[in-house]
């Protein structure tokens, strides 16, 4: 019965009632698109690896190993000699090895060593290989397999000539040695899209005629030489392990961890991801807790408009109450328009989060690699849009007991 | 009969079925108050007060206002409408809290454009906004919502105060072949002496009501 009113009052105040509206969509927007971030980024991290028991690298933190050897953050503070990674192969856990040599870099994206054994081995998403879309697998020394956001970014196509650059954002390049684009891979939404990888013996290639992190002054081996050499490395960044038996994956990381040659760190990738969430979480929780402070904020901006629309809608209730309304009805309708601007809120700042993860999904991806799925609205957007709804009304009990207040004092006349 | 900070001591007023009675006061003579308590928005600290054979006073706060809804049209003196509203929405409102009258009304939408006609408004103007009408036309709006559902007693605080000796007039006119034709009684309210000869009756606040300042 009041809704209609409650509607035609709305639209009669259209400029203040659309400003509250915005305000509270733009800030259930934030709060949704907090959540929409930080889902994203678990699922996003958590899907780049998959299938893959133990990484090992140099004796450092869990995180970092976990961030510069996945997720291409960071540096490693040492290095893995090649004795202990072939140490490590010859286990009997071990199921298969993979090696992994940072460091060089071309434009802004990495270049990663590793070997054909990669390809087979790295699996994302729930146990996806890597696909090559146009081209091949690197098959001579000089080839380079890279991402889709390589070839995407810097318009490459196979065939093309890469000059990697040594060490990352230096000036310092390998000019001697050029690489050529052999394939390009399928897009993965994991950083292997922004990796060029190379081989091993390619990376040790690269690094002939260099010393001391220098390119040695005046010496440049012909290629043609470089290809005669035993180009072997003599150490690796990390290395991904795959093991026989799940069973086996704990005594193996006991293993390496008290590996006496050389201080090694074995992690489990999820159990590192686990470790990486309890650092971030307390960021979140602020973020989350940042976000709802703005939807609250925004409700009592509603409150605060109500009670300033009050007195000037005084005769209003008073015609109200002359045609028979109880106040209880002055003080339901009030409620109602603030569950209306809630709700309308809400739903807008709903649209809001799609119209922003439509524009911004491309850009995250290419900028940040993370992948935003835009899925329709589940449960908890549902809940979160009857949650603002609910604390609509609930912050509107103020103006609306006062304004049942006035009615009764009112009653049919206004003494103003 | 109290109200904060005065009392208002009503010894008798009856107005009988189909009478209008013009009841004239000054400003501040308790106008504004005894219409608070014949509509039952305030009630009498001691006293009955009865409406159609009902003590309203013996009724409950909600009871008075459906009591309200279902047997008194109300004309306010200006701001009489709902400015964001449809004429034709104003005129329905009261039915909105009053199911026998809405009852008695039978087709709501075809007697407000009755009502509309009678009052000599256009007739396109249930759809129009009650802000686009001139003050004189709101007013005839106002008279069309206090009639609609045939209520029996029409109660109008100083309805005219705000039109000119014509449209007075004119207002008057349609005003009474209304509520006549509604067969409804019209209590108005009004400081203006020269509507008496219009009424059945004319009555003094001063010879009904005393105000006791001071007193709660």
């Amino acid at each position: 019965m009041i809704f209609g009113l409650a509607i035609a009052s709305l639209f009669a105040r259209a400029l203040t009632v659309g400003m509250t509206i915005l305000a509270i969509a733009v800030s259930v927007a934030l709060f949704l698109s907090v959540e929409t971030v930080r889902t994203g980024a678990k699922a996003s991290f958590a899907d780049t690896i998959s299938g893959t028991d133990l990484i090992v690298g140099a004796r450092s933190g869990s995180v970092q190993l976990l961030l510069y050897s996945v997720f291409r953050i960071g540096n490693a503070t040492n290095n893995v000699t090649w004795q202990s990674y072939q140490d490590i192969a010859a286990r009997p856990e071990v199921d298969w090895i993979v090696p992994i040599s940072l460091g060089d870099s071309h434009r802004q994206f990495r270049v990663m060593g590793t070997t054909k054994a990669f390809f087979d081995h790295y699996k994302y998403r729930q146990g996806r290989s890597l696909e090559v879309s146009d081209g091949l697998i690197m098959d001579d020394l000089f080839d380079t397999v890279i991402g889709a956001d390589v070839a995407a970014t810097l318009d490459y196509s196979v065939g093309d000539p890469i000059v990697v650059a040594h060490g990352l954002a230096s000036f310092s390049q390998h000019k001697d040695q050029p690489f050529r684009v052999s394939g390009i891979l399928e897009k993965t939404g994991t950083p292997v899209d922004r990796t060029i990888i190379v081989s091993m013996e390619a990376i040790e290639a690269i690094h002939v005629d260099w010393q001391g992190g220098a390119q040695v002054q005046g010496q440049a081996t012909p290629v043609d030489e470089i290809r005669q050499m035993d180009l072997q490395p003599s150490a690796i960044t990390a290395a991904l392990v795959g093991v026989k038996s799940p069973l086996q994956t704990f005594r193996l990381q006991r293993a390496i961890n008290e590996y006496s040659k050389e201080p090694l760190l074995a992690v489990l990738p999820g159990v590192a991801l686990q470790e990486l969430w309890g650092i971030v979480g307390i960021a979140e929780t602020a973020l989350l807790a940042v976000s709802s402070m703005v939807v609250v904020t925004a409700l009592i901006g509603m409150m605060a408009t109500i009670f300033s629309s009050l007195n000037e809608r005084r005769r209003e209730m008073a015609v109200f109450r002359a045609m028979g309304a109880r106040p209880m009805t002055i003080l339901s309708m009030l409620i109602l328009e603030a569950m209306l601007m809630a709700a309308l809120g809400a739903l807008l700042g709903m649209a809001l989060l799609y119209v922003g993860l439509v524009i911004a999904q491309p850009i995250l991806d290419s900028a940040f690699g993370l992948w935003l799925p835009i899925d329709p609205p589940s449960m908890r957007e549902v809940w979160v849009v009857l949650a603002v709804i609910a604390a609509g009304a609930i912050v509107s009990m103020v103006p609306a007991l006062r304004a049942y207040r006035l009615s009764v004092a009112d009653g049919m006349m206004v003494k103003t | 009969m109290g109200n904060t900070g005065f009392s208002l001591n009503v010894p008798e007023l009856s107005v009988a079925k189909g009478e209008s009675v013009l009841l004239l006061g000054e400003s501040g003579s308790g106008k504004s108050t005894l219409l608070s308590l014949i509509c039952g928005t305030i009630l009498p600290s001691s006293g009955t007060v009865q409406i159609a054979a009902q003590d309203i006073t013996t009724l409950s706060a909600g009871q008075r206002d459906k009591f309200r809804a279902e047997q008194i049209g109300v004309i306010f003196q200006q701001f009489n409408l709902l400015p964001f509203c449809t004429v034709g929405d104003n005129i329905l409102l009261p039915l909105r809290f009053a199911p026998e009258r809405r009852k008695r009304a039978q087709d709501p939408t075809a007697q407000a454009a009755h009502l509309c006609t009678a009052l000599g408004l256009p007739s396109d103007v249930l759809t129009a906004k009650a802000t686009a009408l001139s003050v004189g036309q709101q007013q005839r709006v106002a008279v069309a919502r206090a009639l609609i559902g045939q209520p029996p007693i029409i109660v109008a605080d100083e309805p005219t105060s705000a039109l000119d000796a014509n449209s007075q007039a004119a207002f008057l006119d349609l005003l009474f072949a209304q509520t006549a034709e509604n067969d409804a009684a019209l209590l108005m309210v009004s400081h203006d002496p020269r509507l008496g000869e219009r009424f059945d009756r004319v009555v003094q606040m001063e010879d009904v009501a005393q105000i006791q300042r001071g007193e709660t």
